[in-house]
């Protein structure tokens, strides 16, 4: 099911965004996963791995919701506009509206995930790593168009005024929490490694795949942690 | 080497000259079995970049090691695999500096090293080599 959940802005106002929602079955009683997705070109690479996780989730009776937050996926707002201290807080508002009770952070998703419900993180991804890649990106493109330039000398030009790379219009405030973002836990979440799942990970990929043996793997992990008689 | 050391040992006379050859030969020698040994590790850690390298590749390009096995030096990698961008080309990269402990700077990167498998595999291995 597709619902909308509202979302407060930092300069005042809100703005609808979509939530991916699957029932769950009896077995969970209230039980409700709220998934934190991947970020940037993260996000597009593990979407139908999400997808496949969800729908196994259901299968397995277990309740779940993706939200989009302003500026991802199919969310109307600049992506230049937020940041990840707003994000944060807007997951925790999506927890709320949307009955969550536990949260999985997908790799970058953990810079944003709320510390206050228990979960998962799954391959946790800091800020500078995601930028890192994306960075060079920039400057792969720029020397196949002929223009030098330098880790450095863009990081400057994002801190200062916000900067595209890869595609994505990362505003100074973005740009700059990011450099410095950790994933946090709290001591309620749990830390999933790619490891523990087998094969290699779906973000690496130069084009989006799929792999419904990780996606099972990754949800037995969850729903057994959170089965009644666990 | 054996036999000039043997000589000069059955010689014995407690000269200088006679002492140093006896003990000149076996650190030649140690040197020659450091060296094959020191080359014989080089061979296995440029092997062990070789794997780990084609392991990466399978990753990034979604195929199996079977597939992956056959590139050889010549295998043309960006501007010749379409889905090799410069966005997989950034992960690859970082990859690369995660699993092979390497650091990859911005001028290190250039069409050279990435356009075919033989000249990626030079550059890590140039690279492992400066740890």
């Amino acid at each position: 099911m597709i619902s909308q959940w509202t979302c407060a802005r930092a300069k005042g106002g809100t703005s609808k965004e979509l939530a991916l929602q699957f029932d769950g079955g009896p077995a969970f009683g209230d039980h409700k996963l709220l998934i934190i997705p991947a970020l940037f070109d993260e996000a597009n690479k593990l979407r139908r791995q999400t997808m496949l996780l969800m729908r196994e989730l259901n299968a397995a009776g277990l309740a779940s919701a993706l939200p989009d937050f302003p500026g991802m996926n199919e969310s109307l707002a600049p992506l230049s506009d937020q940041s990840l201290s707003q994000w944060r807080a807007d997951a925790v508002m999506a927890a709320g509206q949307l009955g969550a009770t536990h949260v999985l952070a997908i790799r970058g998703g953990a810079l944003i995930a709320p510390v206050e419900l228990p979960g998962w993180h799954y391959a946790p991804a800091s800020g500078a790593r995601l930028l890192r890649n994306m960075l060079r990106s920039r400057i792969l493109s720029s020397k196949e168009a002929g223009r030098e330039e330098s880790t450095a000398q863009l990081g400057e030009i994002g801190r200062k005024d916000g900067i595209e790379l890869a595609g994505w219009q990362f505003g100074a405030a973005m740009f700059g929490e990011l450099q410095d973002a950790d994933p946090v836990t709290s001591g309620q979440q749990t830390v999933i490694a790619q490891s523990d799942l087998g094969g290699a990970g779906l973000w690496l990929r130069a084009e989006a795949g799929e792999d419904m043996a990780q996606a099972k793997s990754l949800a037995a992990l969850i729903t057994d942690a959170l089965a009644p008689d666990a | 080497m054996i036999e000039q050391s043997g000589t000069d040992a059955g010689a014995d006379t407690g000269k200088d000259s006679s002492n140093e050859t006896p003990k000149g030969a076996p650190e030649e020698m140690a040197i020659n079995a450091e060296q094959r040994a020191a080359h014989e590790a080089a061979e296995i850690a440029a092997a062990k970049i070789d794997a780990d390298l084609k392991q990466i590749l399978c990753d990034v390009l979604g195929l199996d090691m079977d597939e992956v096995a056959d590139f050889d030096e010549d295998t043309g990698l960006f501007g010749h695999l379409p889905e090799l961008d410069s966005m997989a080309v950034a992960g690859l990269l970082t990859e690369m500096e995660d699993r092979l402990d390497i650091i990859i700077e911005d001028e290190d990167v250039d069409g050279e090293m990435l356009e075919t498998y033989g000249g990626l595999l030079g550059f890590a291995q140039t690279k492992a080599a400066e740890r």
